[in-house]
């Protein structure tokens, strides 16, 4: 796990105070001269060159520091050691605080657009509040022309980011406009999208590369519902995939396995091979222990081998009728092996962890290993598998 | 806890009842119903349980409840999306309709040089020219092809034997191809032969335009030449040759073989669906005589009953899911064509199982004389007398005279299974066709009285026989899961 934002930060800033800002990072001490009042130098060597808005120092560069009495420094943690050329924070002087937006070598870059939702998900990893935060979007759209224009994706998340309205098109199209190669990625409930003017309008802007990923958790409406926690929710939800496709739009369908959803999932596969077989994408998700997951853990929680059963036969499914299907946050181990092929990489490099028992395994780089956060419950079966995927012989039991 | 609300609230809305969506069911065997929805979804389910459902007395909390309301049998308070998506499903089955005729065929030549007992085309001797079809002709007809607004088209040359007239096939290709530059459709060829005649320059052609080359081929070689007699009583070993011939020089999967069952064949399926495997084929199409052509004057069509063809088809059917369950891949392609309407939200556009019927808009014959029929059968049942299906001829008709005309027009309306009787309340409707030419070759009647209709008995005995199946065993399923979403 690795931290995204520090604060209490040592901060020099001489003279009038400095304003909050979104800036890019740069080691390279020969960028273009009028650039760089607006960039921060990532000072690596004691090299220090002339002209940037901010230079951004490791603790310990102490010496270096006195020679920049002038200017506007801040003194970065061990912890924000990774950054690196390309990436783009946010600086708040008064606060003395200092915000990843986005790391160039990381291929999980996202953003948090709201906390606010309409939907109160039983196991939301990331509750929602409401709260006023509609400077957040101001803030990514500010750090969109900043993002490298080769970054393969980028991910959109609250809360429920269409619940910004007219903004959330606004960053759409800012996306098209700056990152035109790079695939957006929205999580989104698609409810507001029941409304076929919203659909059409995201339609109009003809992002290049755009995915909505958007839950349905069951074929049953009032369970769908409940799961959501807000009746209603599953028939808004379905009408905004249907007018999302009707406007050639691409949607991932997510499903979050658990107790409340496991027993149904071969019916949920049927149903989306039968109703939604024009998805893009489906993804079923192990749970991720953040959040309301964790406050409701005895109403969520099942061992992902008590539903091997039941995830096989509806990937079975939906592969049959050609679906494009992934597994994410399982770990190998666990699965049936035929699943395997489906099986993703899926946590995001940050929170990737993973468990004593999977020391020995040989398919760690193959499997999605564990959120930081399955630290308050994993499976008790975990088994260190050998290359061939067969469990490793326990020496001792093995005599 | 108090934040969230329990599963019951949302269950709440439930009690207070349902509604039916559209259904219809059937007794599927002497314990249970198959019910099914305009989509085609199906619920089996037990007399008492239909009736409570149908009585809209079927408690809520029920498994079959849950069943019914997740394919879209039923809406509750709770949720009505089920209407929106059945209306998609039913759209995305009838859509290809407006496409309208995708299928061509061109009669060549009637001359064959084979003399099959069971030809549903009466042949002509193969030295006799004026069963040809003409250079003006192709050209009439043609103009026809292109006036069908479907953006594929399939253009079939088909016989007695085309490549007796090769120089018309390949003026046909030459030419459809040459308009195609303005027209840009996606347009392909295939050529029905028995291979017999097939040579290098002919290859060579269906290579250049890639053209597909479909064949028949009875079953092993006894059974295949007693079927279909030529000189030499060489047809087999004729039909295999071209079979790897048209494979290396145009591709594997370039060739398709279709049998025919006659009485011979009858007890001989695992050897005849042995022979399609040795050679290569990833399926085999079992088919039942139709009663048409010389197969009437022969009286082949007779040879064998329905419940014997049944047994034979069945047997068959359960061989080959044997295969599958054992880990070779072998389609049964009529029950794949079912089952794609069975299990998945589409409608294969198989013009003989397809309502609104399959003639004239879903396929069209252009006899070698200029005649137009709105199927092959239609111009088989021609030879035998009854011009019933001729919709005009390429000369003197125009596409509007042709294609909207009562002569097609007719048929179609009166035999949509939609509104026809027995049909509309059939719980396989959604799985079935309408077959004017059948019901009129046979009861001289475009609808028929469906008891008496073999077409209405062959497949309801089929789409129970797949349920039975599919139900019994979910490994089966599974097969059936993979042979539906072949299209």
């Amino acid at each position: 796990m690795i931290a995204l934002s520090a604060a209490q930060l040592s901060f020099n800033t001489p003279g009038a105070d400095a304003p909050r800002q979104t800036i890019f990072l740069s080691d390279n001490p020969g960028r273009p001269m009028p650039l760089r009042q607006r960039e921060g130098f990532l000072v690596r060597d004691g090299e220090v060159p002339e002209g940037f808005g901010w230079y951004l120092l490791h603790g310990e560069a102490t010496a270096v520091a006195a020679r920049l009495a002038n200017q506007r420094v801040v003194l970065l943690p061990p912890e924000l050691d990774y950054l690196g050329d390309g990436d783009v924070v946010r600086l708040n002087p008064e606060r003395t605080a200092l915000r990843v937006l986005y790391r160039r070598s990381s291929p999980h870059n996202h953003f948090l657009l709201t906390e606010r939702c309409n939907n109160y998900c039983l196991m939301c990893s990331q509750p929602p509040r409401n709260v006023n935060d509609g400077w957040i979007i101001d803030e990514v759209i500010e750090a969109l022309p900043l993002i490298d224009r080769d970054t393969v994706e980028l991910g959109i998340t609250g809360g429920e980011p269409t619940l910004l309205g007219e903004r959330f098109f606004d960053l759409v199209r800012s996306a098209k406009s700056f990152l035109p190669d790079t695939a957006l990625h929205v999580l989104t409930n698609g409810r507001l999208f029941v409304n076929p003017v919203q659909a059409e309008t995201l339609g109009k802007i003809n992002h290049p590369d755009l995915m909505l990923g958007i839950p349905v958790y069951s074929d049953l409406a009032h369970v769908h519902d409940y799961v959501v926690q807000a009746d209603g929710a599953y028939d808004e939800t379905i009408r905004g995939i249907l007018n999302l496709k009707r406007e050639r739009q691409k949607v991932e369908i997510r499903v979050v396995l658990h107790k409340q959803t496991y027993a149904r999932l071969p019916q949920l596969a049927e149903f989306i091979a039968r109703n939604l077989l024009f998805a893009d994408h489906v993804a079923l998700m192990g749970l991720e222990l953040m959040g309301f997951a964790r406050a409701n853990l005895e109403e969520l929680w099942i061992d992902p081998v008590d539903y091997r059963e039941e995830l096989t036969a509806a990937v079975n499914i939906l592969s049959r009728a050609r679906m494009n299907v992934s597994l994410y946050n399982l770990q190998h181990c666990l699965l049936d092996r035929s699943l395997w092929p489906f099986a993703r990489r899926s946590i995001s490099d940050w929170k990737q962890e993973y468990m004593p028992e999977c020391d020995g395994c040989e398919l760690r780089t193959q499997c999605a290993g564990f959120f930081a956060s399955a630290k308050y419950r994993y499976s008790d079966r975990i088994t260190p598998l050998d290359g061939s995927g067969w469990p490793v012989r326990n020496q001792k039991a093995g005599g | 806890m108090s934040r969230f609300q329990q599963l019951a609230e949302f269950e709440r809305p439930l009690a207070a009842g349902y509604e039916l969506l559209p259904f219809h069911f059937t007794a599927l065997d002497d314990d249970n119903y198959v019910a099914t929805n305009v989509a085609g979804e199906f619920v089996v389910l037990t007399r008492p349980d239909l009736e409570a459902f149908s009585s809209q007395s079927l408690p809520h909390t029920s498994a079959l409840y849950d069943e019914l309301k997740s394919k879209h049998f039923l809406i509750d308070s709770d949720s009505d999306v089920a209407i929106d998506l059945l209306a998609l499903k039913l759209r995305t089955k009838l859509a290809p309709l407006a496409n309208f005729t995708g299928l061509h065929m061109f009669v060549a030549t009637l001359r064959c040089e084979h003399s099959c007992p069971y030809c549903q085309v009466s042949r002509a001797n193969d030295d006799r020219t004026e069963f040809d079809m003409s250079e003006a002709t192709a050209l009439k007809a043609l103009d026809l092809v292109f006036r069908s607004p479907n953006p594929a088209i399939k253009v079939e040359f088909q016989g007695g034997e085309p490549l007796l007239n090769f120089p018309l096939v390949r003026f046909v290709v030459e030419e459809a191809k040459r308009r195609n530059e303005a027209e840009r459709r996606n347009l392909a060829f295939v050529i029905a032969t028995n291979l017999a005649v097939i040579d290098d320059e002919i290859l060579d052609f269906c290579r250049t335009h890639a053209i597909l080359i479909s064949t028949s081929l009875d079953g092993p070689a006894d059974l295949h030449n007693k079927n279909r007699p030529r000189p030499g009583h060489d047809s087999h070993a004729r039909a295999v040759a071209g079979i790897h011939a048209c494979r290396s020089a145009l591709g594997r999967d370039q060739v398709a073989a279709l049998m025919t069952t006659t009485a011979g064949s009858l007890g001989r399926v695992r050897e005849i669906i042995d022979e399609y495997v040795s050679l290569d084929f990833d399926g085999i199409f079992l088919r039942p005589l139709s009663p048409y052509g010389f197969a009437m004057k022969t009286k082949f069509y007779r040879g064998y009953d329905q419940a014997r063809w049944l047994d034979f088809y069945f047997e068959g059917l359960d061989y080959i899911i044997d295969l599958n369950l054992s880990g070779f891949w072998f389609i049964e392609h009529y029950a794949a064509l079912i089952l794609r309407k069975m299990l998945t939200p589409f409608q294969p556009g198989y013009v003989d199982l397809i309502s609104p019927a399959g003639i004239g808009i879903g396929a069209i014959a252009y006899n070698y004389d200029g005649d137009v029929y709105a199927s092959d059968e239609s111009r088989m049942l021609a030879e035998m007398g009854d011009k019933t299906f001729c919709l005009g001829n390429v000369h003197t008709h125009s596409f509007e005279d042709i294609f909207l005309g009562d002569a097609l027009l007719g048929p179609l309306e009166a035999s949509f299974a939609g509104s026809a009787p027995m049909c509309s309340w059939c719980a396989f409707e959604p799985y079935c066709g309408a077959d004017p030419v059948f019901h009129h070759a046979t009861q001289a009647d475009f609808v028929g009285k469906k008891p008496l209709s073999a077409y209405c008995n062959r497949n309801m005995a089929i789409f129970r026989g797949l349920i039975q199946r599919m139900r019994s065993n979910p490994d089966v399923r599974a097969v059936f899961e993979r042979w539906a979403n072949l299209g």
